[in-house]
């Protein structure tokens, strides 16, 4: 099990420091571990995640690179393969593809191709979501993609635990793990234990126990799913919210035993609905446990379109609490 | 056409709150069927019907509470409906039934006439099946598994949707989210309220006069012993099933401790129904009847006490099983008590009472030796027999209960 969200002898931190921290643990623990992309050195990384690592582990284990996602990231498989431990950070996830080449290619493959000679221990963190204003070309929310390629792992720490203990988990997996980073959740404050460390990247978490319905849900949505989930529990609705924490593999067991309990589900997925994750949870949910469902199963996914620059156009675009208010009312038959 | 009426399910009752129905217009039903849950103070009673034909009419909706006597539903008897299709069909060439008043029908029904009835149009026709009713996977599964007919199940999910909860209550399973709400039809604080009630009438109205006498009951144990040696745990009898079924032999040769004292005068009941004491978790006590007790094979008898007191327990009760015990028994033996004296439950006449079955030094032909012995008391109604007819019949109960294999 992942740790509480909230434990005696806690700090306040961010998610960004939470992140940060989890790097700092890594280098200082495994000389082999370092992380380069583009502006992680000077500039401290776009969302300031690794401000101030350059100074204090040097230039060779904070390594800015240029402009050129697919030629780094085909670095940090190479220096894998050699026995590094490098962590990729790739700015957004909409850059990502022009890594995907060698994420898909390369990294998920070479144990595959290689007759189990070469493994690829490698990590990429990339920023995903939208919420900032920064139009279409940063924004859009891929990491369900990602989750179709077998050969990786793909995980979406929500919580400040989550993003200070994933890291080195996923550091010590023989193969390429990514971390996708919702932009909403940098700012984000938590609480986190004094002595917290690592964390399973195999598991999801039932954030909040409940018996009349399933909310299904991972890294950004999962604040306004509890939210959600709070205001129908005003209206005596029960809800239960799952926070995947792992995209793939998918924790089936912890999903199938909550519908199974509260017959009903409604994914929230800030990915586009047409062949997206949620539409893969939606589907395993019926192969598994259809007849325990006493409703259709609902969704609230991203609005078809290019993620929109005008701030209400954005908010209108992405899931929000409303919209996770209302599907889970209809699942209930409660309009 | 009958009407099926809010029973009275006690002598104290007044009326009942109808909280389910089990069938619909339309449906068949004969003699002995449930068709609706009614809530009384004792608890949630299923409610058996005494006609067989079709339910023509619901006449009281759910959540309703109406005195005892009011016409609940109308049935469309099954003469009626011989009658009807005959006079449809070809004339008839002799009525091969005679036309007699429907059996035990109360005889004069409601006072408004019945509207002219012309040649009855062929049965309301079934409605016609238009959609496909909708049901939930787990609504389906759940009523697949206990056989239930979905379209006896109102549903109350998304778009009258039939789900689980709904197949839940038809089966009068206790609802998941129960937490707040009470099991259902078990109101402890209301029966506390029906057993006051009844108990103070008793006390003040019936002149009790109290027996004990002391029985040897080790060939019973004996032959339990001998007879479960070889049974699994969930087949084997308890000595429970003997006292209830010696009193309830008594009882057929002693009439007087069985029957009702009504309108001042005893009525003795040629069944014997005997009740049977069950206290419920938390408080609270019911004695519905076991039919027929003295009529029975032992096992089925034993079979029949174990469900009734699971249904009791969980608030399940049938109109018969309360409305009509003739005589009750009551036994505290398990909690350890030596002796007890019931007090009667009216209109009832008799109360048995047994304690717990100790060892005790006793003489047997001539020497002593340890033997098990029970108390058995009896509490009757002065007003019907006394204490020299009461002394006979606890004697025959104890001479029952040291033969047991003529039980």
């Amino acid at each position: 099990m992942p740790p509480q969200m909230t434990q005696p002898a806690t700090t306040e931190i961010t998610y960004r420091d939470a992140m940060r921290e989890a790097i700092r643990d890594a280098l200082r623990r495994d000389d082999r571990v370092f992380l380069m992309g583009e502006d992680v050195g000077r500039y401290g990384g776009c969302y300031g995640v690794s401000k101030g690592l350059l100074a204090e582990f040097g230039a060779e284990r904070i390594r800015d690179t240029p402009l050129s996602e697919s030629g780094f990231t085909g670095a940090g498989i190479g220096a894998a393969m050699a026995g590094m431990r490098p962590i990729v950070e790739l700015m957004t996830v909409n850059f990502s593809l022009l890594a995907l080449d060698q994420i898909l290619n390369t990294a998920a493959t070479v144990r595959h191709m290689s007759g189990n000679q070469f493994g690829v221990p490698l990590v990429i963190r990339m920023a995903t979501g939208a919420g900032r204003q920064l139009a279409a070309q940063h924004s859009h929310s891929l990491e369900g993609w990602y989750a179709h390629i077998p050969g990786i792992k793909v995980l979406a720490p929500a919580t400040v635990e989550d993003a200070r203990g994933m890291l080195w988990t996923a550091l010590q997996d023989p193969d390429p793990v990514l971390i996708f980073e919702n932009v909403m959740l940098y700012g984000m404050t938590g609480r986190l234990a004094a002595d917290a460390g690592p964390v399973d990247i195999a598991s999801a978490a039932v954030r909040r126990p409940g018996r009349d319905i399933s909310l299904i849900t991972y890294g950004g949505s999962l604040w306004k799913t509890l939210e959600a989930a709070a205001v129908l529990a005003g209206e005596n609705i029960d809800a239960e919210v799952i926070d995947l924490r792992s995209l793939r593999p998918l924790d089936d067991a912890t999903i199938m035993a909550s519908v199974a309990r509260t017959r009903r589900a409604v994914i929230i997925d800030e990915g586009w609905r047409s062949g997206s994750l949620s539409a893969e949870i939606g589907m395993r949910i019926v192969e598994q446990v259809f007849w325990e469902l006493d409703a259709p199963i609902g969704r609230v996914c991203s609005a078809e379109v290019p993620i929109p620059y005008a701030r209400h156009l954005e908010n209108a675009a992405i899931p929000q609490v409303p919209g996770i208010v209302a599907a889970a009312k209809a699942a209930l038959g409660r309009v | 056409m009958a009407e099926f009426r809010m029973p009275s399910l006690g002598a104290d009752m007044e009326a009942g709150k109808l909280v389910e129905w089990l069938v619909k217009p339309g449906d068949r039903v004969k003699r002995g069927d449930i068709v609706a849950v009614v809530e009384t103070q004792k608890g949630a009673i299923e409610i058996e019907i005494f006609e067989t034909g079709r339910i023509e009419q619901i006449l009281v909706g759910l959540n309703t509470e109406v005195p005892v006597g009011t016409p609940l539903a109308r049935i469309q008897t099954e003469l009626e409906a011989t009658a009807g299709t005959a006079a449809a069909a070809p004339p008839p060439s002799a009525p091969a039934v005679p036309i007699a008043a429907p059996p035990s029908m109360p005889a004069p029904v409601a006072p408004s006439p019945p509207p002219p009835s012309p040649p009855a149009p062929p049965p309301p026709p079934v409605a016609p099946a238009a959609a496909r009713a909708r049901v939930s996977p787990a609504a389906r599964r759940l009523a697949g598994l206990h056989a239930i007919d979905l379209a006896t199940v109102t549903g109350s999910g998304p778009a009258g949707a039939i789900v689980y909860a709904d197949v839940e209550r038809r089966l009068g399973a206790p609802v998941a989210q129960a937490e707040k709400k009470r099991a259902p039809g078990l109101d402890l604080d209301a029966m506390r309220t029906a057993i006051a009630a009844a108990m103070a009438r008793s006390k003040r109205e019936i002149p009790h006069y109290y027996l004990e006498h002391q029985v040897d009951v080790t060939a019973s144990e004996q032959w339990l012993a001998r007879i479960n040696a070889a049974r699994p745990p969930d087949g084997r009898l308890l000595i429970g099933a003997l006292m209830i079924r010696s009193v309830a032999l008594a009882a057929r040769r002693f009439p007087t401790f069985n029957g009702f004292y009504r309108d001042g005068k005893f009525e003795p009941s040629r069944a014997v129904h005997v009740g049977v004491a069950i206290a419920i978790r938390g408080g609270g006590l019911a004695a519905p009847a076991l039919h027929d007790a003295d009529q029975v094979p032992l096992d089925e008898l034993m079979a029949r006490m174990r469900d009734l007191v699971q249904r009791t327990r969980s608030g399940r009760i049938r109109s018969s099983e309360i409305s009509d015990p003739t005589i009750t028994v009551t036994s505290l033996g398990e909690r350890g008590v030596e002796t007890l004296y019931g007090i009667i439950y009216p209109p009832q006449v008799a109360i048995a009472g047994f304690g717990r079955v100790v060892t005790r030094p006793w003489v047997v032909d001539g020497a002593i030796g340890p033997r098990s012995v029970v108390s058995i008391t009896l509490s009757a109604d002065h007003r019907v027999s006394d204490g020299h007819a009461g002394a006979l019949f606890l004697a025959e109960i104890g001479r029952l209960l040291q033969e047991p294999d003529k039980l």
